[in-house]
């Protein structure tokens, strides 16, 4: 539902091409459709023995909100809208660290033969 | 920094998470992954942070990610068997994240008098934070159910015209959501604005309340997606492409292991979301009742030690029990005779995609080892013993033939092929999906009651002595 108002939005004029001369939103809506083909053709060859890891990658990937994050935080705006940033930075980068960590933890644990076994 | 050497920061980032993806592709390229991923974070990171123009108030931002170094290091290193909340909890950290940018740039465009508040713009910060929002409640919810706390309920909670509640909810924020689109910044708009993130969050706890446990490895993969679908419109509002590409990459992992855990129950997102599956069946009720035959340790030991091939169907009981450790060395036991023994994974046994992987794989099961259920089940007819720890509707016969059964239709291990089934089990109530389990009637199948820790253990401890013995 939402996507049909993305696509309705995108079909409307561009009446307001703001003062950043950003707005070029057809751009932005094929770096989604692609890079989106490109992630269910990546992911669809994961091992599904990894599906546990790569959740908690994809976990810290998707905390790349910590861009916006950090533009909120750090800018010259009032109190609370840095307040709400901070949070959102504080949020995306405890998702950073526990994702990347954890990932690499479990992916220790995948060996092909055991340490130390008779056979 | 310039703006054209962010870019190509920002592209750089891009290129290095589809590696990072890419090399999840096998467990002996997967490390190099997460190295890939934290490269390409940090640069987006520093290429960000580096711009004058536009961050200026540096402890505003040190402070947080500090913080976030202090919550994500113990983050990490919880138990394996508590991954699945950690998980949820890190889609709901992403959800606010999103929200909470989301509506300070709502607050800050408007209140410069709405010119930026375009109505592509507007209609991203609507997706951004009904999605932010309602993924923040839910994944709380589903953490809470995982965690099994208190004042959460773990049964499904369900209630008439539950689902028109919800959809009238939904119905209600995008309709505001339109209007803010049509005027960004009329009289009405702040509030109408608060009032969609007040529908996003009720909405969230709704979504989760009927849900099941059996249910959560779908749920959690839905919350996945609708983490990374936010950290989109996230991108559209801010008018940058990383955060599109990096948050489609999530979202599109989340939708891929959406559909492979509805496959492997043989049940549509509607039908996970909106069914309100794992309700206890009155219409059984005056079927007759049915008796299982129990096994001593002992007799199961022998039953084992006589085997060439035995196949472990584990499931949520193992990690419940914390069982894993004692599996291997059953496992070891077993190997040591020479008999082989593979591990038949259900792709949506334990909580959420993958679970009973990591969790031998710490025990330090070989994963060749693993094998997938569709791999498995050709080989089930020449298994002398399956031995099902803490599994239950994966290999409930009944999904075949019975259409009455909520798991009908579902991908099962083919475990009443082998020869002798050996069950471990906790208590003699049914799974979470409320049904009898056809397979511990059978002729062939012997129980064992009890905690999968400590019936393993009994187990092995029987193998070694007689091992001993000889």
């Amino acid at each position: 539902m939402t996507a049909a108002v993305i696509v309705r939005m995108a079909q409307a004029p561009p009446e307001a091409a703001d003062a950043h001369g950003q707005g070029d939103y057809v751009t932005l809506l094929f770096v989604l459709v692609l890079s989106t083909f490109i992630g269910l053709g990546v992911i669809a060859r994961v091992s599904r023995l990894l599906h546990t890891p790569l959740m908690s990658l994809t976990n810290a990937i998707s905390a790349i909100a910590v861009v916006g994050s950090i533009l909120v935080a750090g800018g010259d705006f009032p109190l609370e809208v840095r307040v709400m940033g901070a949070v959102a930075l504080f949020a995306s980068m405890t998702n950073i660290v526990s994702g990347f960590l954890i990932t690499d933890r479990m992916l220790r644990m995948f060996r092909q033969a055991p340490r130390e076994r008779p056979k | 920094m310039g703006g054209t050497v962010v870019q190509v920061a920002y592209l750089a980032a891009t290129a290095l998470f589809v590696f990072s993806l890419h090399w999840m592709n096998s467990p002996r390229t997967a490390r190099r992954g997460v190295a890939a991923g934290v490269v390409a974070m940090t640069i987006a990171v520093l290429a960000t942070w580096a711009q004058p123009a536009l961050v200026r108030n540096h402890l505003w931002i040190i402070v947080p990610i500090l913080a976030g170094f202090a919550v994500g290091i113990p983050l990490s290193r919880v138990p394996l068997t508590a991954v699945p909340q950690r998980t949820a909890i890190s889609h709901a950290f992403g959800g606010l994240a999103a929200g909470l940018v989301g509506t300070a740039k709502y607050f800050l465009w408007a209140g410069e008098g709405g010119g930026q508040l375009t109505r592509f713009r507007m209609g991203a910060l609507v997706a951004e934070i009904l999605l932010g929002y309602l993924t923040f409640t839910g994944s709380l919810m589903a953490a809470g159910k995982l965690q099994e706390i208190k004042w959460i309920p773990q049964r499904p909670v369900t209630y008439p015209f539950q689902n028109v509640v919800n959809f009238g909810l939904m119905g209600v924020a995008l309709t505001l959501g339109v209007l803010l689109v049509v005027n960004p910044v009329g009289a009405w708009a702040a509030p109408a604005f608060l009032a969609i993130i007040v529908l996003a969050l009720s909405f969230g706890v709704l979504l989760i309340l009927p849900i099941g446990g059996a249910d959560m490895p779908t749920v959690i993969s839905i919350l996945n997606s609708y983490a990374g679908l936010s950290a989109v419109a996230m991108g559209f509002v801010l008018d940058n492409k990383l955060l599109i590409t990096a948050g489609a990459l999530d979202g599109s992992s989340g939708l891929i292991l959406s559909i492979v855990m509805c496959r492997a129950m043989n049940r549509s997102f509607t039908n996970v979301l909106f069914g309100a599956f794992g309700q206890v069946q009155s219409g059984k009720a005056g079927a007759e009742e049915q008796v299982y035959k129990q096994e001593t340790i002992e007799g199961a030991a022998q039953v084992l030690e006589q085997a060439s091939l035995v196949v472990i169907v584990p499931g949520y009981g193992m990690a419940v029990a914390q069982a894993q450790h004692r599996v291997r060395e059953l496992y070891d036991q077993l190997s040591r005779r020479g008999i082989t023994v593979k591990f038949a994974i259900h792709p949506v046994a334990g909580r959420m995609p993958g679970h009973m992987n990591v969790l031998l794989a710490e025990a330090d099961v070989p994963y060749a080892h693993l094998v997938e259920m569709d791999e498995i089940n050709p080989d089930m007819p020449q298994c002398d013993v399956a031995l099902v720890i803490g599994a239950n509707d994966v290999v409930n016969p009944a999904a075949r033939h019975d259409k009455s059964t909520p798991i009908y239709g579902m991908p099962i291990i083919a475990a009443d092929k082998a020869r002798t089934v050996l069950a471990i089990k906790r208590s003699k109530s049914p799974g979470f999906a409320g049904i009898d389990n056809e397979l511990y009637f059978r002729d062939q199948t012997f129980m064992l009651f009890g905690d999968a820790k400590a019936v393993v253990g009994e187990l092995v401890k029987q193998l070694s002595g007689a091992g001993a013995g000889h």
